[in-house]
């Protein structure tokens, strides 16, 4: 193993257990209906929640909007379903396309302003695709729409077997997470982080943010909606709700509870709050009261989010002995 | 024409309940850089507590006025106990923190009050008797209550213009919001000026949330829809500015209520009445943000830049 390949090992070691501990999981007591379908929607929620990093952290572009191209993405599912198509070919391309070009399009716009304005203006267009939803009456209006039949591939049922769904959510998670990587350290992903630390810089030295940022922001988009109609597709419901602001909001607190310094944050934070909320919820009535004090207590204590937990509690043990800090030395 | 009317004055007195709620939240923005989703909280808790003293005092009045100082008390609370740890980190810890304190407010609500919607006392008092009108215009008869929420709602953006342009502390807040290291190098307690100004906002926010209990619907979570406009107000407002915030809140407000109420009887006269009705409505949803969309387009920096800019 070469030094540099370790490194990068190291340093993304946490995100890829998960992502092992999720391969492994219905091989070890997991592999019950709702274990399989509580994990599919952490999955799912993960593969956006990435995208939205990618955003956040990467180009320092916090969108409170996002949840918006999850539910184009998953309306483009029961819109074909209720067209009586239901081709994966023709489906999931189309949800991605749509989600891609509604983000090109509010991003066009949204990508104008910045801070706290871009906060507002991504949420006032999630909030406009929200109500919009809402008044396809056609497709159920407030009430929703039941998918009756999953998407098939090439007439295959193949997205009802629950292993095979499983392994199709953790392989797309995988390689939106490597792919998204890949992505942030490439002469592309680096502009991005340039004009994210200093824009004025990055325009001094010849790179205009806003092209990049924009092709950012349609290719979260994109996954936005694969991630939408994966999610269709797993709850078999689909309903306006999906695209209310709280959705929006509840990404972006994956990714910060994960930590924006890594995409592979974004995956635990997405775990720790789906399988969180999960089992609270079991445990007790008024399970809020313990799950809105831990949010709070992880931003006072782990402000890398979980991603930076493992070498913060590295670091608090140094402090603690000094003799091994002077062997360090 | 007087469904106009009537329209207008719902719109204005929405507008001045939503102001009452941003001039706390843009505060805390301008002066201390803290974007506090759990603003609606205070709102949500000023209601809720309006209503419980409302019924075991016998008078609306008096439980509200109560609201108060509760409200102010819970303030200083949670800034002790979790805002003050917030005024050094970056925007995105902010939002996650605040929205683990509304969970829990929320939740706790719930827990003791319950989630059906509380009982409210009719304020009493009034001419016409509990919840009578009077005649504004010929045949056109209107909540008196209502309007007292208008002049209340006009009296205290008055009085907190004065607060803060004619007073040392005001000035003090200002300073505070411009060149906060300047101020504290100058001698002054910066963190007292935050807490004051943090509890201030607090319990601006309780006492709408008191004034709207006998018209809206007292349950839990009634604080973040009105968060989410709140914000929509300071920034078209202009983010710190006071007489922005009141502008922007007038025109929410106003946009709100006639765009509800006309917008599907606009739409009726090109499209049939069931489709208009629904369009309408999602439209008349989407009008706030539409425009805000517009503003923010044309005016980056929002309608009155102030302050600190964000």
């Amino acid at each position: 193993m070469t030094a540099p390949f370790r490194k990068t090992l190291r340093k993304h070691a946490l995100a890829l257990a998960t992502l092992l501990a999720l391969a492994a999981a219905p091989f070890l007591g997991f592999g019950d209906g709702f274990a399989l379908s509580l994990l599919a929607r952490a999955m799912i929620l993960g593969m956006a929640a990435v995208s939205l990093s990618l955003l956040v952290g990467g180009a320092g572009l916090v969108s409170l909007g996002h949840a918006a191209t999850m539910g184009i993405g998953a309306y483009a599912v029961v819109a074909f379903d209720a067209a009586g198509v239901s081709e994966g070919l023709i489906v999931f391309p189309a949800a991605i396309a749509a989600a891609a070009a509604y983000a090109l399009v509010t991003g066009a716009v949204s990508l104008r302003t910045s801070g706290v304005h871009f906060i507002m203006i991504t949420l006032a267009f999630g909030q406009m695709a929200f109500f919009t939803t809402s008044s396809f009456s056609s497709l159920g209006g407030d009430d929703g729409y039941t998918l009756y039949a999953r998407t098939e591939w090439l007439g295959s049922r193949i997205l009802d077997n629950r292993l095979s769904f499983h392994f199709l959510c953790l392989g797309l998670l995988a390689l939106v997470w490597v792919g998204g990587t890949l992505l942030l350290g490439s002469r592309f992903g680096r502009v991005l982080r340039a004009a994210r630390e200093n824009p004025q810089r990055a325009l001094a030295v010849g790179f205009q943010p806003y092209p990049y940022r924009l092709v950012a922001y349609a290719m979260a988009g994109a996954v936005g909606g694969l991630s939408g109609a994966l999610l269709a597709n797993a709850t078999e419901f689909v309903s306006p709700a999906l695209l209310s602001w709280t959705r929006s909001g509840e990404l972006l607190f994956m990714v910060i509870l994960g930590g924006v310094g890594q995409l592979g944050g974004a995956i635990l934070g997405a775990l720790a709050i789906v399988l969180l909320e999960e089992t609270l919820s079991h445990l007790l009535v008024y399970w809020r009261l313990v799950f809105g004090p831990l949010l709070v207590l992880s931003v006072l204590f782990l402000p890398d989010g979980l991603v930076g937990a493992p070498l913060r509690l590295r670091a608090a043990f140094r402090f603690a002995s000094p003799k091994r800090r002077n062997a360090d030395a | 024409m007087s469904m106009l009317l009537v329209q207008a004055l719902n719109g204005l007195q929405f507008g001045v309940l939503l102001f009452l709620v941003a001039a706390g939240l843009s505060l805390v923005f301008g002066v201390m850089d803290l974007i506090n989703l759990a603003h609606g909280v205070q709102y949500m808790l000023g209601a809720y507590v309006a209503a419980t003293l409302g019924v075991w005092t016998g008078s609306f009045w008096l439980g509200a006025l109560l609201a108060l100082p509760v409200a102010l008390l819970v303030g200083l609370a949670l800034e002790w106990l979790v805002f003050r740890h917030l005024y050094r980190r970056d925007h995105l810890s902010q939002v996650l923190a605040t929205f683990g304190v509304i969970l829990t407010v929320d939740e706790a609500t719930r827990a003791l009050w319950g989630s059906a919607p509380q009982t409210v006392l009719e304020p009493s008092g009034l001419t016409g008797g509990p919840m009578g009108g009077v005649e504004i215009v010929a045949g056109l008869i209107y909540p008196t209550y209502r309007l007292v929420i208008i002049g209340v709602g006009i009296l205290v953006p008055l009085l907190l213009w004065f607060l803060v342009e004619r007073t040392r502390a005001g000035m003090l807040v200002r300073a505070g919001a411009t060149h906060p290291a300047m101020v504290s190098a100058l001698g002054v307690d910066i963190r007292r000026l935050f807490t004051i100004v943090f509890a201030f906002g607090a319990m601006l926010a309780g006492f709408a949330g008191a004034l709207a209990s006998p018209i809206f619907p007292v349950a839990p979570g009634m604080g973040d829809t009105v968060l989410i406009l709140c914000f929509v107000v300071i920034v078209i407002g202009g983010v710190g500015s006071i007489r922005g915030a009141f502008i922007a809140a007038l025109l929410v407000g106003l946009l709100d209520s006639v765009g509800r109420a006309m917008l599907p009887d606009l739409l009726r006269l090109v499209l049939d009445p069931s489709s208009a009705r629904q369009t309408g409505a999602a439209l008349a949803s989407m009008l706030v943000y539409i425009v805000m969309a517009a503003i923010l387009f044309f005016r980056p920096a929002g309608l009155f830049p102030g302050g600190r800019s964000a």
